[in-house]
């Protein structure tokens, strides 16, 4: 647990000095749905087009992310200097995820009030909100598990550009959907339907099955 | 150390092929050789970042790549990389290196005072010079008083004050069993007991020191 704080300790150091990953996830968020605001030919969006939009949008901004989150470890010597200490390895998937997690969560608090504001139809009142972040609690914990995983591996390779979003998007269409169903009635016209237990049900398996796997196979993407 | 027929390939290519040898400990092993000999290879194969593709590799009594996990934390490497993050100091990069071998912080303030970077400990890294630079990769090579030190070119960008400052850490007087790369013949047999030559992944010498003349040395580069 120590060695997850401390490498927790240091990205998020890296992120403080010099800011990138969340201002670019945050950026591009916020200019995708200005991009759909102008394009779409319709003030506003609700129910299914809504939760589509917002979903994909988080998607797209997190593969920005996990094409990065690793990149400082790689290119400086992190990597060799991390495997060279005798520590738990799974310590830096986990710190990697965790930090991918609130990465998604302070972009969220970006991209939401853009969301209401250029896009959204129905109000987001107190009741819509909650419920939001029920969801978006387990789709960032999808997206932090398996970007750690696809990001561990891509990294590894020299065309990592593009081997991450390739490998990254069939895996996260299952979050995708998961959620966009879940998110759905809540951002229906006319007052936030109820969460749809089924939909929560398969986000949460499919968090947990990921979840597992990440931890079982993480030591050995970072093996030679 | 022993290594016995040692081989590692990338890909198709043999980078080390049926390297042996043995090194007691506290002696240093000075290995010279042309560009793409395979000197940065056999390093990063005994601080257990690269798995043996042939033969056998025992470190500090363990056999690699099985025992790797006994043997990390026991090595201290310098490479070609510094191993540090340009955006963070040379007191945060040894301070996140020293938790995660264990090591106090005051460790970690004597070393920035033994290659005299403590008025710019606070400074990011990517303001330094490539010799100060690599003060704080020697810094952080010895960080946790490794038994075996890696070191590949270790003078390389220093000045001659600056490589006086790290002897005492990574020299012959620190004591540690060394494996040290060099293409300076005469200074890289200087505090070596043993000397390899490597040219395409093969042995082509291997013997004491005192044995050998700078000139044998120079062959290898032809």
């Amino acid at each position: 647990m120590s060695t997850v704080l401390t490498l927790l300790r240091k990205e998020l150091l890296l992120e403080r000095r010099v800011p990138q990953l969340v201002p670019a996830m945050s950026l591009f968020g916020v200019t995708t749905f200005v991009v759909f605001h102008f394009a779409l030919g319709q003030r506003t969006v609700e129910g299914d087009l809504a939760a589509g939009i917002l979903v994909v949008t988080l998607l797209f901004a997190t593969i920005l992310g996990v094409n990065r989150l690793y990149v400082a470890d790689r290119e400086e010597g992190g990597f060799d200097a991390f495997l060279l200490a005798p520590v738990d390895r799974t310590a830096l998937g986990v710190a990697k995820a965790v930090t991918l997690f609130a990465f998604l969560v302070l972009v969220e608090l970006v991209m939401l009030p853009a969301f209401a504001i250029l896009l959204l139809g129905p109000g987001m009142d107190l009741e819509v909100v909650a419920k939001l972040g029920v969801v978006l609690l387990l789709v960032n914990l999808g997206l932090s598990v398996i970007g750690t995983l696809v990001g561990a591996l891509a990294i590894q390779t020299r065309a990592r550009d593009l081997i991450g979003p390739l490998i990254a998007l069939p895996l996260l269409v299952p979050v995708v959907i998961g959620a966009a169903r879940a998110l759905s009635p809540v951002l229906s016209e006319g007052g936030a339907g109820a969460l749809e237990g089924r939909w929560l049900g398969v986000l949460g398996l499919y968090d947990l099955v990921f979840g597992l796997l990440a931890y079982a196979l993480f030591d050995f993407l970072l093996e030679d | 150390m022993e290594l016995i027929g040692l081989g590692r390939r990338y890909g198709t290519r043999l980078a080390l092929d049926d390297v042996s040898l043995t090194l007691a400990t506290g002696q240093t092993i000075a290995i010279f050789g042309p560009n793409g000999a395979g000197k940065s290879t056999l390093l990063r194969v005994l601080a257990t970042l690269l798995r043996p593709h042939a033969g056998t590799a025992r470190v500090l009594g363990r056999t690699l790549p099985d025992g790797g996990w006994a043997v990390r934390g026991r090595v201290g490497l310098l490479s070609h990389e510094p191993l540090l993050y340009r955006d963070l100091s040379p007191r945060e990069n040894l301070r996140f290196q020293a938790r995660l071998h264990g090591v106090g912080a005051g460790r970690v303030e004597e070393l920035l005072d033994a290659v005299e970077l403590g008025l710019r400990a606070d400074d990011p890294l990517h303001t330094f010079s490539r010799g100060m630079v690599q003060r704080t990769a020697v810094a952080r090579a010895v960080l946790h008083d490794p038994e075996l030190l890696l070191l590949d070119e270790p003078l390389a960008h220093l000045d001659p004050a600056a490589a006086a400052l790290v002897e005492p850490l990574i020299g012959a007087a620190s004591g540690r069993t060394r494996v040290v790369t060099s293409h300076d013949p005469a200074g890289g047999l200087a505090g070596a007991d043993v000397a390899l030559g490597l040219v395409g992944g093969r042995t082509a010498l291997l013997a004491p020191a005192s044995d050998i003349d700078v000139a044998s040395i120079g062959a290898l580069y032809r």
